[in-house]
């Protein structure tokens, strides 16, 4: 599904990803992890198109993301939650899911209706609350909306950046078999996570970054057993 | 449909203006309520540009500008000498071109108010794109100071050029037949007739662009001016919609320049000011910025009671202090202290700042 090769990007000068090559299939949950300016947000965004790959390519069902702009890319079915979740504050839930739809709208009013009541059933406190500012709702609340936002384009790939940036552990858990549910449903996910344990957990395959390159891969069970990985980035260290 | 019947009591209010103006011989007020009506089209214009898609502009004077002052050199300048060239012998072939006389008797051929006003509007529209394509990729302060800049731009050429009357501007513009027995003009016995062309003018425009706000693009506005990385991620086309929207709300504005043009029968570099781009943005800052009906109803009040003379020689004074008192007291919007008193309505900044945290 997703296949990138040799990719170098990053701010001026200053080169947050350098020769990063992964790839992603259909129906599995991929995990980026890495420590604090690894580079993990801005694999995303180059994926994403909000910034700008200097060399390498980024093939997405065949097609080259780094020749188009970024909001041509929801288009393709390559859709990103951003992080800190960034709902429309002033927008209800409902208008929000909606806004999700944008790309869709040559499909009709019945096709987004469907979308909607699938995102209900999957998030049934958006339900709830759809009437409701977005500004309005918890941290956890928000995050399910900007999920069920991006999932309202019908997509072929989410990215998730930083689910879990401040939220309960209690709702971590629940943001995550979510996550799970999605990929069951024969989703396909790209998540960016800075609680490698809980990322690992649920991942089928990761990718380590540290400081703009891969330094490891493989499932994510041999990821977890990897004792350079727990060393570094789980805060487990074994004392022999 | 639903759209069409929340403008129905407004439209009651316009017909009962009138009637109770003319019941009570106090028709002279329905002057003001026409050019309030012209000014307040530019101000809704203004308000889905700014309340909506998040983007200032202090130079929208500019563009109705562009609208009067087209139209008004366009209809006056006499074209008699030029009757020979090929150019104006081509446009009256078309019909372009009417004649008439002038106050000595003398003989006048001018443009047509529809081609001119035609013409005014297509070249707002133009500038308007020329404009917005780099300076709607600036943010904040920095898109107010450019859109001021044009603002002046077009405020100095007007003064500067003679071709636009330098500080006297342009007087004796023609009256507009919009149709048949539907002229814009500004004389007492039409003054019945104006004031409803100008509300039905501005009907219609409310009603386009209460359309557009509940729409798809309205959506997309508003998820713009709430983040337009996010707004991006959604595949909403941040650059395209901005330029769209900054383009009809410039023609919203020279519209309403064009058809006041005609009503007042002249124009005057006033109009081009800075101030009065100032003021604009104040009336929709009063009206609470994303609402579409306090920009409406906050224009036509300001305007009317400006107009009147009300506010005297302290007219721009007046102005400047709202601005202040309501960003102080009421950032959204005079309506909004009504509607908290009626409920606890959740405050946009409040949600802002819960966001971030």
């Amino acid at each position: 599904m997703l296949k990138i090769r040799n990719l170098e990007s990053g701010y001026g000068k200053i080169k947050a990803i350098k020769h990063v090559s992964m790839h992603v299939e259909t129906g599995e949950i991929v995990t980026i992890i890495g420590a604090n300016g690894a580079g993990k947000t801005t694999l995303l965004a180059t994926i994403a198109g909000l910034v700008k790959a200097t060399s390498g390519e980024i093939l997405f069902g065949g097609e080259n993301l780094c020749a188009l702009s970024a909001e041509r890319i929801p288009f393709l079915g390559c859709v990103m939650v951003p992080e800190g979740r960034q709902v429309f504050a002033t927008m209800s839930v409902e208008e929000n899911l909606i806004l999700g739809a944008h790309v869709l709208h040559k499909e009709g009013k019945q096709v987004v209706e469907g979308l909607l009541e699938r995102q209900y059933t999957l998030f049934p406190v958006l339900r709830e609350r759809k009437g409701q500012l977005a500004g309005t709702l918890s941290g956890g609340e928000q995050q399910m909306l900007a999920m069920g936002r991006a999932l309202m384009s019908r997509p072929r790939m989410v990215m998730m950046d930083e689910p879990s940036t401040g939220l309960a552990p209690l709702i971590v858990k629940e943001i995550f078999q979510i996550i799970v549910r999605l990929r069951d449903e024969g989703n396909t996910v790209l998540l960016v996570e800075q609680n490698a344990k809980a990322a690992l957990a649920i991942a089928d395959r990761g990718y380590v970054l540290e400081t703009g390159k891969v330094i490891v891969q493989g499932p994510a069970a041999d990821l977890l057993g990897n004792q350079d990985v727990q060393r570094a980035y789980l805060g487990r260290e074994k004392i022999d | 449909m639903k759209r069409f019947i929340v403008l129905l009591p407004l439209l009651a209010v316009v017909v009962l203006v009138q009637l109770l103006s003319t019941w009570t011989g106090t028709q002279f007020y329905l002057t003001q309520m026409t050019m309030a009506a012209y000014y307040s089209l530019l101000i809704i214009g203004l308000c889905v540009l700014m309340g909506y898609a998040g983007q200032i502009s202090l130079g929208h004077a500019g563009f109705f500008a562009i609208g009067g002052y087209l139209s008004a050199a366009l209809t006056t300048h006499n074209l008699v000498a030029f009757k020979g060239v090929a150019v104006v012998r081509l446009l009256e072939g078309c019909a372009l071109l009417q004649a008439g006389k002038d106050l000595y008797g003398g003989e006048l051929l001018v443009v047509t108010p529809w081609a001119a006003a035609i013409l005014a509007v297509l070249v707002a529209a133009a500038v308007a794109v020329v404009i917005g394509i780099p300076v709607l990729k600036l943010k904040g302060h920095y898109l107010a100071m450019a859109t001021l800049g044009f603002g002046i731009i077009i405020y100095r050429l007007a003064l500067a050029s003679a071709w636009l009357g330098e500080a006297d501007g342009i007087s004796g513009v023609p009256p507009f037949v919009l149709l048949p027995g539907l002229v814009v003009r500004g004389d007492s016995a039409g003054r019945v007739q104006n004031y409803y062309i100008a509300w039905g003018v501005l009907l219609v425009g409310l009603f386009l662009l209460l359309n557009l706000i509940g729409s798809r693009v309205g959506r997309a506005l508003r998820s713009i001016h709430g983040s337009e990385e996010a707004a991006d991620a959604m595949g909403v086309n941040c650059a395209r919609f901005k330029l769209q929207t900054f383009v009809l709300s410039a023609v919203f504005a020279a519209i309403a320049g064009v058809l006041l043009t005609h009503f007042n029968g002249g124009i005057g570099p006033s109009e081009a000011g800075v101030m009065k781009s100032v003021r604009y943005v104040a009336i929709v800052a009063v009206g609470g910025m994303a609402h579409l009906w306090g920009a409406l109803i906050m224009g036509v009040l300001l305007n009317f009671l400006s107009l009147r003379g009300v506010f005297g020689t302290y007219d721009d004074a007046v102005f400047g202090f709202i601005l202040i008192v309501i960003m102080l007291f009421a950032p959204n919007g005079i309506l909004s202290l009504l509607a908290s008193r009626k409920k606890r309505k959740a405050n946009p900044q409040k949600i802002a700042a819960n966001q971030e945290r």
